[in-house]
């Protein structure tokens, strides 16, 4: 990722190298839908943003959608959200009630608070009421706490390679499941560490330049705040191998809030939580849970239903509250 | 005001007085070993505090998570490594070997902190 880009700090494009349109203005514009259900399509290099209300919502559906959840934290019962099972099924409810039932679900970890068994449990008996019926999981540093993540693979990564990764193809989409949260070093962010990173490059080197490619992985693999470690160290190296690819989009949660950044083929996207919102970047003292009133809680926590339309190469994020 | 020659002495002494002062502000404060056989680390916000800690060898030292997120206390090279603690969960050590200790939270490897055994 070049540096000059971004403005790590504002989360703002400075310039448009690409010349693809995408401007400070364009990313702000998107911005300002993210959280109030928000449809950000990326359409011939062109990134677009529309209101759910807005008639051009039946232009984004495609050939298939999926659904991607995050930071459910079960377990998790402090003020600033004491019922994260309440809010869960609520995401669960919004997902079950979309106009296109999504092919399947993604959750981009912590799945858990503490990493207890029981909280495992619970979640994985209320995603057994959401509709799509495969959910594909990568762990959140919240789920590897104590055990070096043993649990958390006994569990979803049976059949990932190293501490869990994995890919998959999907209706010609070709999806990269990333773990992000291990062996983190003091002082540092998120970490991928050199054997997945040659996993990566390995995993994308037979594909046509044209395959759509869907990265997912639980911390940013861009440097949104790297003050407060939202970001990956080694994510640079990641980004290029996919550099050559005509669609890239990186799926993320892990800051409890909905940011959306393009950058060349690359589209940024992080997902809101279902269980309690943080502040945006630098807004507050740290990083903690962030109090809402009570009735505004379920205006802050969210799904993000993604829509792929075959030959477009373009992706559709759509951001929806659970209010 | 001064002629020249009495303000050049006047800059050189004035220099002197500085340099006095700065000696003697060091001796004042620079950071002395807790005497206290127990101390406190709080983890709070994010951070831990006091950031550096000197202590005599010997000393319990207890951290308190007073967050609403868990953190752990691990030890760069792993020398000392708490549990996770939860909010209001504690974690003691009694250093006995003098030296640095750096340590940080693995969950959040941006707090960092160190030690001074004497």
């Amino acid at each position: 990722m070049s540096a000059d880009l971004i403005n790590t700090k504002n989360d703002q494009l400075l310039f448009d190298h690409n010349h693809d349109g995408v401007n400070r203005r364009g990313f702000l514009k998107c911005m300002a839908w993210a959280g109030t259900g928000a449809l950000c399509v990326l359409q011939g290099g062109v990134l677009k943003s529309f209101s759910l209300s807005d008639a051009s919502y039946q232009h984004a559906k495609g050939d298939f959608s999926f659904v991607q959840i995050s930071d459910s934290h079960m377990g998790f019962n402090k003020p600033a959200n004491t019922d994260v099972i309440a809010t869960l099924q609520a995401a669960i409810a919004k997902i079950n009630a979309l106009p296109a039932a999504p092919e399947f679900m993604l959750h981009t970890g912590d799945i858990t608070h503490l990493s207890k068994s029981s909280e495992f449990d619970q979640v994985q008996q209320i995603l057994k009421s959401a509709k799509p019926k495969d959910i594909f999981f990568v762990p959140g540093e919240h789920d590897v706490l104590e055990d070096d993540g043993q649990q958390y693979r006994e569990r979803f990564g049976k059949d990932a390679k190293g501490s869990g990764w994995y890919s998959f193809d999907k209706k010609g989409v070709h999806f990269v499941g990333l773990v992000n949260v291990m062996n983190l070093k003091a002082g540092g962010m998120g970490s991928l560490g050199p054997e997945q990173l040659a996993w990566l490059q390995d995993d994308v080197r037979h594909l046509s330049k044209s395959t759509p490619i869907v990265v997912f992985a639980h911390m940013p693999l861009w440097n949104i705040y790297p003050e407060w470690g939202w970001g990956t160290d080694d994510s640079a190296q990641a980004l290029a191998y996919l550099k050559g690819f005509g669609s890239v989009t990186v799926l993320n949660g892990h800051i409890h809030q909905t940011m959306q950044k393009v950058e060349g083929n690359i589209t940024f996207h992080t997902a809101a939580s279902t269980a309690f919102p943080q502040p945006k970047p630098g807004a507050a003292d740290s990083a903690g849970p962030m109090k809402v009133p009570a009735d505004q809680l379920r205006s802050v926590l969210g799904v993000t239903d993604v829509n792929y339309k075959r030959g477009t190469h373009a992706l559709a994020v759509i951001d929806s509250t659970l209010a | 005001m001064f002629p020249k020659k009495n303000r050049t002495q006047l800059v050189v002494l004035s220099l002197c007085l500085a340099f006095a002062l700065t000696a003697l502000g060091y001796r004042v404060w620079k950071p002395r070993a807790v005497q206290a056989s127990n101390v406190e680390i709080k983890i709070d916000n994010f951070s831990f505090a006091p950031t550096d800690l000197v202590v005599k060898s010997g000393t319990r030292i207890t951290w308190t998570n007073r967050d609403d997120i868990p953190h752990t206390v691990v030890e760069d090279d792993k020398l000392f490594k708490s549990k996770v603690l939860d909010t209001g969960e504690q974690f003691t050590f009694s250093p006995t070997k003098p030296g640095i200790y750096k340590y940080y939270c693995s969950i959040h490897p941006k707090m960092t902190a160190k030690i001074v055994v004497e």
